[in-house]
């Protein structure tokens, strides 16, 4: 069986009340299936407290799926899930207490205004009346929505509606935040916005959980990261240490003709070097180190060097592209 | 379990949480507050037409049925109709939307708020309203001439039964439904006889047979009667068996509802 304890290279937010070890979330042998399609085939996950984990993968790897039944709202076939200590989907309902939630689609209430939706979602999440408005204040600060307290939600501009969405879901001070897409479709403006946002949660500690087939969105914000293809995940650990570990330090990516590439191809292949094959390029990872060094001055062709990139982990684990 | 004495453990919810079904209602109090004068319009214009078309209309050849004046009879009948415009519809459309468009109701029950709870909430708030919409037609038959009796008071808790009930059953027609299309086949081929064979407008005694078959398996029926009975006097031992009808009747539609939405909602 495949270690599911992750190594993140940042050290978890340790709570007085909480050992650094025990795992948020941790979840064993996931399977779900929906008629013939295998959603989720074997899961094995844990995320640490105080981590950010980022689930990557190609649309359809079963990464909202997986979210879902995290939550509660997809019941598994097989497996089992422990989160804060709560049994799902048994325990749903307790666990939501301290769970925050950010989804794919813009849910917020149109016709209420920024303060309403959120203290709705206090109510909901049931935060004490005397904490309510200190709370509902903190949420928009945080999302600095301050200025626009009494507007309506029709009347806000993209960036802030997603960053009311991520506020809502931070209303009740959760423990672990499941981000599902955060930023599917957003400009970039808006993308840095919300990843100040996320970074920040971070900071004080909070488990995030999140989707994203933005390798760059991955990299940046996650301590860890699995990469998740047909249902399962195919390897994890931290940006930095899937790189090192399949991909080096650097690339060197070569421009030809269809033979040329399958030439290198081949002779990478003779020297055991992992290679990385697009429409009209291919890259001979592993840059750095002597044996492709010597490969690499022999070839007569337009070549780039660059740093390897989690992308190329990604292509070389699964043998897919992300978009 | 290495974290089971953590904090988290300590909060627990109850089976059922009326603080779930008073946040529900909150947002509902927000909306309603907007938008209370075209929700007002729309649930009590038609009925009051109807009263005063039926009222005076056949009045003018009616005068007295069943020893009532024709007005009165048809304005107490026409509570029903009121409570029935006033849940079934908003019920189907909102659900059809929140559930389909909005995806208001997975991301509700993303939070610590179960089928049920959500159900309920939605279910009785339009039940509330309705029950205070449904006396509107009998203000409108005071205005003309109904004499005020204690009775009364008794009509707006009969019609937060009665919508509360067409409200839940509202909710799994709107759950259930493909498309908004279905919503119109259940209006013309449910909605319309349960409002027709009610005994609203016509006593049903004069009718055939079969109609009075109907009308006995129509709730919409036992609470024209019940209604009719706190406004000219009671009948005990009818009505308990009238109030039986609709409290089973929401029942089943709170069992219906429950069950669909968590089916429909968890996967």
């Amino acid at each position: 069986m495949r270690s599911t304890t992750v190594a993140g290279e940042r050290v978890p937010g340790d709570g007085p009340d909480e050992p650094q070890t025990a795992p948020v979330v941790r979840a064993s042998g996931l399977r779900k299936q929906f008629g013939d399609v295998i959603a989720v085939d074997g899961l094995e996950l844990s995320v640490p407290a105080g981590t950010c984990f980022g689930l990557l993968g190609p649309n359809g790897a079963g990464k909202t799926t997986t979210m879902r039944l995290l939550l509660g709202q997809s019941t598994p076939d097989a497996g089992s899930i422990d989160i804060l200590g709560y049994e799902i989907p048994r325990e749903r309902k307790h666990a939501r207490i301290h769970v925050g939630v950010v989804s794919q689609q813009d849910t917020l209430d149109e016709e209420l205004t920024v303060r309403e939706n959120l203290d709705v979602f206090a109510r909901l999440y049931r935060v004490p009346r005397r904490r309510r408005t200190a709370a509902v204040d903190q949420a928009m600060a945080l999302a600095g929505l301050t200025e626009r307290v009494n507007t309506l939600v029709h009347a806000l501009s993209g960036g802030m509606r997603r960053r009311l969405l991520v506020a809502r879901a931070l209303v009740h001070q959760p423990r672990l935040v499941l981000l599902d897409e955060p930023t599917v479709g957003l400009d970039p403006q808006v993308r840095h916005e919300l990843w100040a946002l996320i970074e920040q949660l971070r900071a004080d500690g909070v488990t995030l959980i999140m989707t994203t087939h933005y390798i760059e969105e991955a990299e940046r914000l996650s301590d860890a990261v699995a990469l998740m293809v047909r249902g399962d995940i195919v390897d994890q650990g931290s940006p930095a240490d899937l790189r090192r570990l399949h991909a080096g330090g650097e690339a060197v990516e070569f421009y030809g003709p269809p033979h040329r590439l399958d030439e290198i191809a081949a002779a990478a292949a003779a020297a055991n070097l992992p290679t990385r094959r697009v429409a009209n390029s291919i890259a001979v990872l592993r840059a750095e180190e002597d044996c492709t060094q010597r490969l690499v001055s022999g070839i007569d062709m337009p070549a780039q060097r660059r740093p390897s990139t989690l992308e190329d982990v990604f292509v070389l684990r699964t043998g897919e592209t992300i978009e | 379990m290495s974290s089971v004495d953590s904090p988290a453990r300590s909060v627990r919810l109850g089976r059922f949480e009326i603080a779930a079904v008073l946040a529900l209602w909150r947002r509902e109090w927000i909306l309603f507050r907007r938008e209370w004068s075209s929700i007002t319009f729309s649930a009590t214009i038609e009925p009051i037409i109807y009263l005063l078309a039926f009222g005076f209309g056949f009045g003018s050849l009616v005068a007295f049925t069943h020893g009532y004046r024709y007005l009165d009879f048809v304005g107490t009948g026409v509570v029903a109709t009121a409570v029935l415009f006033a849940s079934i519809f908003p019920a189907m459309l909102d659900t059809f939307v929140r559930s389909r468009y909005q995806n208001l109701y997975d991301t509700l029950l993303g939070t610590p708020i179960d089928a049920r709870e959500l159900v309920t909430a939605q279910g009785s708030w339009i039940g509330l309203r309705a029950g205070v919409y449904g006396t509107a037609p009998i203000l409108v038959a005071m205005a003309f001439g109904l004499p005020p009796s204690w009775g009364m008071l008794l009509v707006p808790v009969i019609g937060f039964v009665m919508g509360f009930g067409f409200a839940l059953l509202g909710i799994w027609v709107g759950m259930s439904v493909p498309s908004m299309n279905t919503i119109e086949y259940v209006i013309s081929g449910l909605v319309t006889p349960l409002f027709v064979f009610a005994g609203t407008f016509f006593p049903l005694d004069g009718l055939p047979g079969w109609t009075q078959t109907i009308a006995r398996i129509n709730p919409l029926y036992h609470c024209v009667e019940l209604v009719r009975h706190s406004v000219f006097g009671f009948d005990p031992g009818k009505d308990a068996l009238h109030l039986g009808v609709l409290l089973i009747f929401t029942v089943v539609c709170w069992l219906l509802a429950t069950r669909k939405v968590a089916r429909k909602l968890v996967t």
